[in-house]
């Protein structure tokens, strides 16, 4: 099931980018169009509550107001207000979907996990209680049908319900602590989501400019053609029969109705359990994390700022004065390599007989790579001889191998030090093609967007400016995409061919002691 | 992929977010109970009834003087026992408990029922002292249920015991 799962996003997400882009397909940014969408419930939701009188008449007539008399400001707010609130939950359904899908929930991703479930109950429970507020039919049937299910729990010697028996039984308190709510809840929910990203760094705040656009016209497209409006005025003595609800909040009396509030429940805990035991259960073994090595380890900090863990801090190093070292927090690395990507000594110039840098990954340390990249590159033949550097969470790249190609994965692009490009073209290729996720798409969330920063020269360890950059490619494919990437290499070799030796090169390089 | 079809495309699937969105945020219609049926709700939140003891005179004086009350009452309080009867049938019957782990909190029921609109012999009677036998909390009258009104059934000591409580139009 989970297989099938990822493979319907995969299959999704690749059909959006078609349409969007990697940078804008809200399917790889749904964490940030939930901020976005928060941000504008906040701020929709501070005008809300200046106009509103949590009177028991005037609650109804102050919010209705503002759809009736001040339609353009008010009402438009409030139409915000509701919709925003909407499509969070859509998204957050959508965003535990597909980490769960993609396996995002064990290991080292525990923590967001965990601390993400309890945010699902503070969206419900500031969402169904804002419905209350309006004091319309649909908070009335809202209001009794969650206090006869919190009944149910022994929790209150006096059924709750009992608030709702009759017109006289409502007074202004119940408003004002309702308005309470509705604002205590979501700080706690802002302060959850602060939890819930504490782990990981550079955070996507917010989707890019043009999918903020999109979706602000997508709720003032609403607002336009179905403002938000108030129900009738409550009335306890009435039983409202048809009611419009909203079901991406109140599904769930329909749903007691349907079964029964011990289903319900049953429901409610059983899923918030099995969220919460999900990471607990049998998952596929962790990578294996990254290893400093004290000699090799310079105290540059580039490891650091590079992991989008969070993974590694500095401390003083115990044999260097003055010197800093690179550590790693065994519970938060990702074992994705970028630190050993980043590692200026990870540089395959380095004369050693055994490569050894700063911090590295002991399934694939960097003199491995160098010895495979050496021995491959001696036997390349044909024409135009290309190295091209894969990932093992996007494309495989490893069918590509051939007489005239080289074809070596890594853990994650942002594994591939600058240096190991230079190396290869210096060493007897006529390209470099560098393969990975899809922009937005990245298994360890920044491995792509580093690497290209620092084959662009615009982030450290930078790509030699001796290194022409008409001879690298960077293919962006995502899992199962070798057609994709089998023709990009081929167009690849072709703008090579086709420009001949009017292409720069490099100066030819070989390493001493060369084995 | 060409950026007019692009455009096009985005349109559309923002579109269809917006209709997914707009639509279920006030569709379909939920109907909670039929077009002629009226709902009887059933609450009541009461303290039941306990035995009290006169003490003896010789019990008194053998407790502290500031002690000395006349009465010696049980912490515990007794189940209320209800009976709805509808057109002299029964309807509904359950024993409430006193809350609390002494047994010593309220009482309480809360029952809806969805009843065709129409008039009914309504009879509650209440027994809030199983010690002693029979009824002593008695409410009986023909009431006319109206579709999609509420009729509550209370009781508040205050107000006479058992009172139907239903809206006049």
């Amino acid at each position: 099931m989970l297989a099938a799962a990822r493979s319907a996003f995969e299959r999704s997400e690749n059909l959006l980018d078609a349409f969007f882009g990697g940078a804008d397909n809200p399917l790889r940014h749904l964490g940030a169009l939930g901020l976005y969408f928060l941000w504008i419930l906040v701020a929709s939701g501070l005008y809300l509550y200046i106009v509103l009188d949590t009177s028991i008449e005037g609650v109804y007539s102050s919010i209705g107001w503002l759809s009736r008399e001040q339609w353009y400001l008010g009402g438009v707010l409030r139409s915000l207000h509701r919709y925003a609130a909407d499509a969070f939950v859509i998204v957050m359904f959508l965003h535990l979907l597909r980490e769960w899908a993609y396996g995002r929930y064990h290991g080292f991703r525990l923590y967001s996990w965990v601390t993400g479930v309890p945010l699902i109950w503070l969206v419900y429970i500031s969402g169904i209680g804002g419905y209350w507020i309006v004091w319309d039919r649909l908070a009335q049937f809202s209001a009794i049908a969650t206090t006869e299910l919190f009944d149910w729990l022994p929790i209150f010697s006096e059924p709750a319900a009992r608030n709702f028996l009759a017109p006289d039984s409502v007074n202004d308190r119940l408003f004002t602590v309702l308005v309470f709510i509705h604002i205590g809840v979501p700080l706690m929910l802002i302060l959850g989501l602060w939890a819930h990203v504490n782990r990981i760094s550079r955070v996507d705040y917010l989707p890019s400019r043009r999918v903020m656009l999109a979706s602000f016209g997508v709720f003032l497209l609403l607002a336009a053609i179905k403002p938000a409006l108030s129900d009738a005025p409550a009335d306890l003595a009435l039983v409202p029969v048809n009611l419009r609800i909203d079901w991406f909040f109140l599904f769930l009396h329909p749903l007691t109705d349907l079964t029964s509030p011990a289903a319900v429940w049953t429901l409610i805990f059983g899923a918030t359990i099995l969220l919460l035991a999900l990471p607990f259960l049998p998952h596929p073994r962790a990578n294996p994390i990254a290893v400093v090595d004290a000699p090799n380890c310079n105290g540059c900090s580039r490891c650091h700022a590079d992991c989008p863990y969070e993974a590694i801090t500095m401390a003083p190093h115990p044999d260097k004065r003055a010197h800093q070292i690179a550590i790693v927090d065994a519970d938060l690395c990702a074992g994705c390599g970028i630190c050993a990507g980043s590692c200026p000594s990870s540089t395959p110039f380095r004369s050693q007989q055994r490569l050894v840098t700063g911090i590295d990954m002991p399934q694939q340390p960097v003199d491995l790579l160098r010895r495979q990249l050496e021995s491959q590159l001696a036997a390349l033949v044909g024409r135009t001889r290309l190295v091209v550097f894969g990932c093992d969470q996007g494309a495989d790249v490893r069918p590509l191998a051939a007489d005239d190609t080289v074809a070596m994965s890594l853990i994650c692009a942002g594994m591939l030090p600058p240096s190991f490009v230079e190396y290869a073209l210096r060493s007897g290729a006529d390209g470099v093609v560098v393969a990975g996720c899809r922009d937005g798409g990245c298994e360890f969330r920044l491995g792509m967007e580093w690497t290209r920063e620092r084959l662009t020269r615009r982030r450290e360890p930078e790509l030699r400016a001796l290194v022409p950059l008409e001879r690298i490619a960077v293919v962006p494919v995502a899992r199962g995409e070798q057609q994709q990437l089998a023709a990009a290499v081929a167009a690849f070799r072709n703008r090579l061919e086709s420009q001949g030796e009017a292409a720069r090169r490099p100066p030819a390089y070989s390493r001493r002691n060369h084995a | 992929m060409p950026k007019p079809v692009a455009i096009i495309g985005q349109v559309v699937l923002y579109g269809a977010f917006a209709a997914f969105i707009g639509y279920f945020s006030t569709a379909p219609t939920y109907k909670q109970i039929p077009d002629d049926v009226a709902l009887v709700k059933l609450s009541m939140s009461h303290l039941g009834g306990r035995e009290c003891r006169k003490r003896t005179a010789e019990e008194l004086a053998k407790l502290p003087p500031n002690m000395r009350a006349p009465l010696e009452c049980p912490r515990g309080r007794s189940d209320i026992k209800l009976l709805v009867e509808l057109d002299d049938k029964p309807f509904y019957e359950t024993v409430m408990h006193p809350t609390g782990l002494s047994k010593d909190g309220i009482s309480t029921v809360y029952k809806r029922f969805e009843l065709k609109a129409g008039s009914y012999k309504l009879t509650v009677k209440m027994n809030d002292n199983l010690v002693n036998p029979g009824w002593n909390h008695v409410k009986e009258e023909q009431v006319t249920l109206k579709p999609a009104r509420v009729l509550v059934i209370d009781f508040n000591p205050d107000k006479g015991g058992l009172f139907f409580q239903q809206a006049k139009e």
